[in-house]
């Protein structure tokens, strides 16, 4: 492997940006027929090489050679007519198009001067069967397919370039386990057949799984590139987060036995047609509860039950052993409950607000809109929970969409945490961030318990789950199908089969 | 139903403004004596021509997403550089209909050039537009200005004969810009980028597609459509007037709707847009066999088509959203890859 020559080399690659030194002496090179799995933190400034790469951003400095002969990108075309192809975490197609035609919009083969529209459905008909093993109705518009499909698609139309590199920037986030490995067997088959790939993704099992070699970027500056057998897992956070892991590793062995506390919410049979079977649940106080399951099993349409975000057709929930109706959200923050979305960017945050009036959001609901919250005492709330959760960076005035995906959950944990509720619905916390502000989430989870909170934890992430949650209930198919108490014999493998079922 | 017709949901409002055509044509026929014959019909792209070659441009124009509100203005402005330059000028019709032409071409490559450069709203920049064309036909002359020219009159007054009815020349123009327009939609790389554009701008760019160019040109196509409709409307008028054509630009956009492209791009048909245009034809005509009824009916008629459409757009859209996130999973790969477990198990 070592022998082979870079197909792609990038030296010295500098960007600054006003104010900000993106990247700083970065070095990159990519050999065919290997995945290279490109490491960092939220603003290490992965992006911004990727981008250097395609021709979206001018480099400021360094230089790129592409099999021997040095080469200038302006633009992304460039980039594409030199065999360099992105596939992006939100899928970078026309939803109104065909598939087809998304594969080959901008290069469609032509007879007598006017596209050729057979010839375009036959030859990504071709394309799609022969390189993804994906046999799909080529002429229905895109958006008729799941993103996975639309991510083959996506791949399909790099690969129609001819690409020489392909790179692959979270492409596995929206997907489910089935899905991940779907992609995977068109990433294996891809590499073998010499195309040299990048790809960028914070799940460490995926990374660990598919890739060959790992460069690990944090702030901009190249800090390394590694054989990934040859890396350990934590040796690899370590040059990430670059510091010990003293962190993380308080976190997991924070793993306490249940203390003990009384029961603050009892859910019984509740139920919504066509979204989840009727389940009990019992959430004791200080108690952290994981709940498991597949992608679309129904964990977040029980979480938004417990919060009245949706209506329950039956079934009875009470709150320090009194009965009360969940309709709506007001009412669940009344009796003391918040819930942080899975959906950061659609149901959470309001991008154009600043992380003051983000935070301060649900607690001016709570008291009424006419009961302004002087400005005065806005500050204090916020400088205390900047502060608290380490939110970078700490200006309460800057406008949220600039912060990054860890930064803007820790906005939005903090609003829930300044109503100071009793029972916290986390949904997927932690997806998509990066592993410091994760451990850092997971610490928060741990000393909010222990202060009597009780915690609802969603996430597709079993380990994280194991670690911090002391009861898990299971979900599968829209039912919750069991209960297992997190004593250290548990594994990740016992949940996964009650995931799976019929084991 | 519309499953085992195999009927994709994108299509449904063209084939929804087709039949609400047949409908309308239908009960105009059974009410009026009359009103079934082969010249009723083709009065509706005799006194609509100008009205459909808009309506080629500013479906490109709404397909991306962008709104071109200056075409009405530039009909006027046209018809009175036409009227003015022959008229006064003198000049050969085979000068006076090339620089017309230039006309509207030029404002809307400056519209189009604007948008594009400084990224602002085509509603705001065409806007200026608007007002810009129609006072620069009141500064040409506030009169109206009839037109006697030899060549002019030729093209109002000849009737080309199809059976035992006829067409005028504005129609056979207004249908060749109509098979342009369906060319370069569908068999173009011009047409294909826009329709992508509409789809996502975002993504049109990343795929590489030409999407400023392809802008500039769409708003630089629909004045020349606009410039073109000019000088068929001084035709059907024989006159030059700063008043002409007033608001016209929202008949267009009502027709291009009724016809069946979404307000937010990506989904439409060139002939669609024909066919809302002779949707607002048929009213008309329906509210002059009536007899009595003021013609500000047609307004009304038409006002309350556009909501509805636009209503129905919105439901559809929610409704396959519904059905996409229902359905999702259902689409089935894994007849097609190799089987795969899931490694812990």
């Amino acid at each position: 492997m070592s022998a082979k020559t870079p197909m792609l080399r990038m030296d010295g690659i500098n960007k600054v940006f006003p104010g900000v030194k993106a990247l700083t002496n970065v070095n990159f090179r990519l050999f065919p027929g290997e995945v290279h799995a490109l490491m960092g933190e939220n603003g290490a400034g992965k992006s911004t090489l990727v981008k250097v790469l395609t021709g979206v951003y001018a480099s400021d400095g360094g230089t790129v050679t592409l099999e021997g002969k040095p080469i200038q990108i302006t633009t992304p075309l460039e980039a594409q007519e030199f065999g360099i192809s992105t596939v992006y975490q939100e899928v970078n197609l026309c939803p109104n198009l065909s598939v087809a035609e998304n594969i080959f919009v901008g290069r469609e083969p032509r007879k007598r001067g006017r596209i050729d529209w057979k010839e375009i459905n036959r030859r990504a008909e071709e394309l799609l069967s022969t390189r993804l093993n994906l046999n799909i109705d080529v002429t229905r518009e895109l958006d008729s397919y799941s993103v996975a499909i639309q991510q083959m698609i996506a791949i399909a139309r790099s690969l129609n370039v001819s690409a020489k590199v392909l790179i692959l920037d979270e492409p596995t986030s929206s997907l489910d386990t089935n899905e991940v490995e779907q992609l995977f067997a068109v990433i294996r088959k891809l590499k073998s057949e010499g195309l040299a790939i990048v790809f960028i993704s914070h799940f460490l099992d995926q990374i660990y799984e598919i890739s060959d070699r790992i460069t690990v970027l944090r702030n901009g500056n190249w800090i390394g590139e590694y054989m990934t057998k040859e890396l350990p897992r934590l040796e690899l956070v370590s040059k990430m987060i670059g510091k010990e892991l003293d962190v993380l590793a308080e976190a997991s062995s924070n793993k306490r036995i249940f203390k003990g506390g009384e029961s603050f919410l009892q859910a019984d049979q509740v139920y919504k047609k066509g979204k989840i079977q009727p389940f009990d649940l019992n959430m004791n106080r200080g108690e952290i509860v994981g709940l498991a399951g597949l992608l679309g099993s129904g964990r977040s349409e029980l979480a938004r039950l417990l919060f009245g975000a949706d209506k329950s057709d039956g079934g009875t929930i009470k709150i320090n052993g009194k009965k009360v109706s969940l309709n709506s959200p007001k009412q669940a923050i009344t009796n003391g409950i918040a819930f942080s979305s899975e959906n950061r960017k659609t149901e959470g945050i309001i991008g154009d607000l600043s992380i003051r009036e983000n935070m301060i959001l649900a607690i001016q609901g709570v008291k009424g809109w006419f009961r302004y919250i002087p400005r005065k005492k806005q500050n204090e709330i916020v400088d205390e929970y900047i502060k608290l959760l380490n939110i970078n960076p700490p200006n309460p005035e800057q406008l949220i969409k600039n912060l990054s995906g860890g930064n803007q959950q820790k906005v939005l944990l903090a609003r829930w945490l300044i109503t100071n509720p009793e029972l916290l619905i986390l949904d997927e916390p932690t997806r998509g961030i990066d592993v410091g502000a994760k451990a850092e989430i997971q610490k928060l989870m741990l000393s909010l318990s222990e202060k009597g909170m009780s915690i609802l934890f969603i996430s597709a992430e079993l380990e994280e789950i194991l670690r911090t949650c002391q009861r898990i209930a299971v979900l599968r198919d829209h039912e919750k199908v069991s209960e297992l108490e997190n004593d250290n014999g548990i594994t990740q493998q016992d949940i996964m089969k009650e995931m799976a079922g019929g084991m | 139903m519309l499953k085992r017709l195999n009927i994709n949901y994108k299509h449904l409002p063209i084939l929804v403004t087709v039949g609400l055509f047949i409908l309308m044509y239908i009960f105009g026929s059974m009410r009026y004596t009359g009103f079934m014959s082969s010249q009723v019909f083709l009065n509706l792209f005799i006194n609509n021509a100008f009205l459909i070659i808009l309506a080629v441009g500013m479906t490109f124009v709404i397909l991306t997403g962008g709104i071109d509100l200056s075409v009405g203005s530039v009909i006027a402005l046209t018809s009175m550089v036409a009227a003015d330059l022959i008229m006064n000028a003198q000049l050969s019709p085979w000068l006076v209909i090339p620089i017309s032409l230039l006309v509207g071409t030029t404002l809307g490559l400056i519209n189009g050039c604007i948008i594009h450069f400084f990224n602002i709203q085509p509603f705001i920049v065409t806007l200026a537009g608007l007002f810009l064309a129609r006072g620069l036909a009141y500064l040409i002359n506030i009169e109206s200005i009839a037109i006697t020219d030899p060549f002019f009159d030729f093209m109002a007054k000849t009737r080309i004969p199809i059976g035992d009815s006829f067409i005028s020349i504005s129609v056979v123009i207004a249908l060749v810009v109509v098979l342009i327009g369906v060319y370069l939609a569908h068999y173009t790389n011009f047409g294909r980028t826009v329709y992508a554009i509409g789809g996502s701008e975002q993504s049109a760019v990343l795929m590489g597609l030409p999407v400023g160019r392809t802008k500039i040109l769409i708003y630089t196509f629909s004045g020349f459509c606009a410039s073109l409709a000019g000088l068929v409307f001084t035709f059907y008028m024989l006159s030059g007037y700063a008043l002409h054509a007033n608001g016209m630009e929202l008949d267009v956009i009502a027709s291009v709707v009724i016809g069946g492209t979404l307000l937010t791009g990506g989904v439409g048909y060139v002939a669609g847009s024909v066919i809302g245009v002779l949707i607002l034809g048929v009213i008309q005509t329906i509210i002059i066999f009536e007899g009595t009824l003021s013609s500000w009916w047609t307004k009304i008629a038409i006002g309350v088509l556009v909501l509805a459409f636009i209503v129905f757009q919105r439901i559809l859209v929610v409704r396959s959203n519904v059905k996409k996130a229902a359905g999702a999973n259902n689409v089935d790969i894994k007849e097609s890859s190799p089987p795969l477990k899931t490694k812990s198990m």
